[in-house]
């Protein structure tokens, strides 16, 4: 079995088009070009070399002693909370300027929930000096200030998702909308693993020199290149897909995938979407999503905004489906805790979005002798306002 | 023959509404659909409405949050529509996103259209391929036209092979928008609306996005078969409620 996207756009029966015909246009144009230009030996060239002189990469993978000695195992830490702008995010966003400027595009359009992504497509635009407009939910705006300054000091716009609720799922609406009345200058970057093929396959290509690293990374420490686990938290599940992308078909790796169950499963208030989800139609694919029985989206709940999402991007529901992935929800609690742990164990603070993925070790057990990778996603700047809240610090 | 063919053989301009059922009130619908006949309308659009309506701008999106918040389901809207053919003898199109659809199951939820009397679907996000290798046989075996949509950005090749799967009309959407954003057209758009009359299709068109008054159905009915109203009809029955839609229609079908 392929867990990579056929040539249909499909992860199994997740994924495809499903948009209206006022973007074809667009999103045709893209997947008719996004291999070629990829392959070009110029834009590999460019990409390599922005991620190594701007991003930062390779990030290490570090051995994280104390943390394994505490749950008897080996720990690696991926460390993408290194990379310029403090999260994987910005791998993605640099492909895609790059993307964008082959398809001599001269507008960018992005969605942003917490701000990650929008400060990592404001950063990239001002490289790249084109104009970059940013959606982001009215109440998201209200309580990310310092993204929302950032991306404005970066010379973004920040326009309000008024619509629904007012949150990410709306300012990726609003973002589609855009490009629905931009149909020819303008590029979406798409901040996850989401939206219509192919860029769920796209994304997943930009993030995938996550676990090309790893390989390496760890063949010169454990002379070996496959671990026995990796783990990532996953939302709409950017980081999950760079982290898994060159293991999918190494069926000696486990794939460990963590979603935020908020409050817990059953409260009402969780994100956990491979639990409660079921097969419908998000942002143009097919996957699994949150819905009521009439077919409404519904809206999740996570303390961390980036897990906030109500699908999961169409590759992970197929590696939901065919247990290629063991899918384990944490709470806010557990990532609380563990993200508490980890600062105090190691000296990394991590984002929220990351303490979920480090909160496993507290139920699930593994061997001394294991190698578990963690994708380190990101780190906890961005978060500090709710760790103090959390911890009355 | 389905309603929606016969009456596109009429000989005269079609003007199609839509509104969004559910909306202002949540029994609204059928009386709606009454008024809108009365008052000469020849064809109807029943939104079935959804949280994340990607085509749609502002105007038609509240209306579909608040249809929603007043109780609109897929199940009830069948309910709502059980009777409507005892009444109603104009062609009914449901339009919906897909979700919904998928949900209530697709073929059921064609064997419920048929059942109620709707002749035809308009569903904005499943892709013309899709339909045509996993929907086609079904909609066809309910006897419901899907309608496609056009852009001034979709290729003729494209054009033709929608044209080759459609037995009803094509909708030509007017500019490269969601819906209620813009007003009246410009040269750019009646060039967009000739090219596609040049083409000489077998099926006729209607256009809809950007009309909202006289002059504007008009000018898009010289180049169509018709024109369908969306934001402005919803705009005109939020401010004055569905008792006197003929307010609403005469400026438009005036000579």
């Amino acid at each position: 079995m392929s867990y990579h996207v056929n040539e249909k756009g499909y992860y199994g029966q997740f994924g495809g088009a499903f948009i209206p015909e006022m973007l074809y246009p667009n999103v045709e144009e893209l997947r008719q070009n996004y291999l070629k230009v990829m392959a070009e030996p110029d834009f590999k060239k460019e990409f390599d070399q922005l991620l190594r002189d701007y991003v930062g990469r390779p990030t290490p993978l570090y051995f994280a002693k104390r943390l394994s000695k505490k749950y008897n195992t080996k720990i690696y830490l991926k460390r993408e909370d290194l990379c310029h702008t403090g999260a994987h995010k910005i791998n993605n966003t640099i492909g895609q300027i790059l993307m964008a400027k082959r398809l001599k595009k001269k507008r960018i359009i992005a969605e942003t929930g917490a701000g990650q992504h929008g400060v990592a497509t404001a950063t990239v635009c001002a490289l790249a000096g084109l104009e970059c407009i940013v959606y982001m939910g009215e109440i998201d705006i209200a309580r990310q200030a310092p993204n929302v300054a950032r991306m404005k000091m970066l010379g973004a716009e920040v326009r309000p998702a008024l619509s629904g609720s007012r949150t990410l799922k709306d300012a990726t609406n609003e973002a589609i909308r855009d490009w629905i009345n931009n149909p020819v200058d303008t590029h979406y970057i798409i901040g996850s693993a989401v939206g219509p093929h192919p860029y769920p396959d796209m994304v997943a290509r930009f993030q995938s020199v996550v676990s090309e690293e790893t390989k390496w990374q760890l063949k010169t420490v454990e002379g070996r290149e496959n671990p026995d686990y990796m783990v990532a938290c996953v939302g709409g599940g950017s980081n999950a897909a760079g982290a898994y992308y060159h293991y999918l078909n190494e069926p000696s790796v486990k794939l460990i995938a963590v979603e935020a169950a908020g409050k817990g499963i059953y409260t009402g208030e969780s994100a956990a979407t491979s639990v409660l989800g079921k097969e419908g139609v998000i942002h143009g694919s097919k996957t699994l999503l949150m819905q009521t029985n009439d077919g409404q989206i519904t809206e999740p709940y996570s303390i961390s905004a980036g897990l906030d999402y109500p699908g999961v991007g169409p590759m992970h529901a197929h590696l939901y489906e065919t247990k290629r992935a063991e899918f384990i929800s944490v709470t806010d609690d557990e990532a609380m805790t563990a993200g508490l742990e980890l600062s105090q164990l190691e000296g990394i603070i991590p984002a929220i979005e990351t303490s979920h993925a480090l909160a496993i070790f507290e139920t699930k057990k593994f061997k001394p002798e294991e190698v578990v990778v963690i994708s380190l996603s990101g780190r906890g700047d961005k978060d500090l306002n709710t760790y103090i809240d959390y911890f009355k610090l | 023959m389905n309603r929606i063919q016969a009456k596109l053989q009429e000989n005269k301009k079609l003007l199609s509404i839509y509104f969004t059922a559910g909306y202002p009130n949540l029994n609204d619908t059928v009386t709606t659909i009454q008024n809108l006949e009365k008052n000469g309308v020849d064809m109807i659009e029943i939104g079935l409405p959804f949280s994340d309506p990607l085509a749609d701008g502002p105007t038609i999106q509240a209306s579909s949050t608040q249809a929603l918040q007043n109780g609109m389901t897929s199940t009830l809207l069948f309910d709502q529509l059980k009777d409507i053919r005892k009444t109603v003898s104009i062609p009914l199109i449901l339009m919906g996103y897909f979700n919904p659809m998928l949900q209530y199951g697709v073929e059921a939820f064609c064997k419920k259209c048929q059942e109620v009397g709707i002749d035809g679907l308009i569903i904005p996000d499943l892709p013309v391929e899709v339909y045509h290798e996993e929907y086609k046989a079904i909609f066809d075996r309910y006897g419901l036209l899907n309608i496609f949509l056009i852009t001034p950005q979709t290729s003729e090749a494209r054009i033709r092979y929608m044209d080759s799967i459609s037995d009803g009309f094509i909708y030509m959407v007017s500019s490269a928008s969601t819906t209620g954003s813009q007003s009246g057209f410009g040269g750019k758009q009646t060039d967009y609306f000739k090219r596609i009359a040049d083409l000489e299709l077998t099926n006729p068109q209607i256009i809809g996005f950007g009309i909202s008054d006289h002059k504007s159905f008009n000018q898009a009915t010289q180049y169509a078969k018709g024109a369908i109203i969306g934001s402005a009809f919803i705009k005109y029955v939020t401010a004055h409620g569905i008792d006197d839609l003929g307010a609403f229609t005469q400026p438009l079908l005036k000579k």
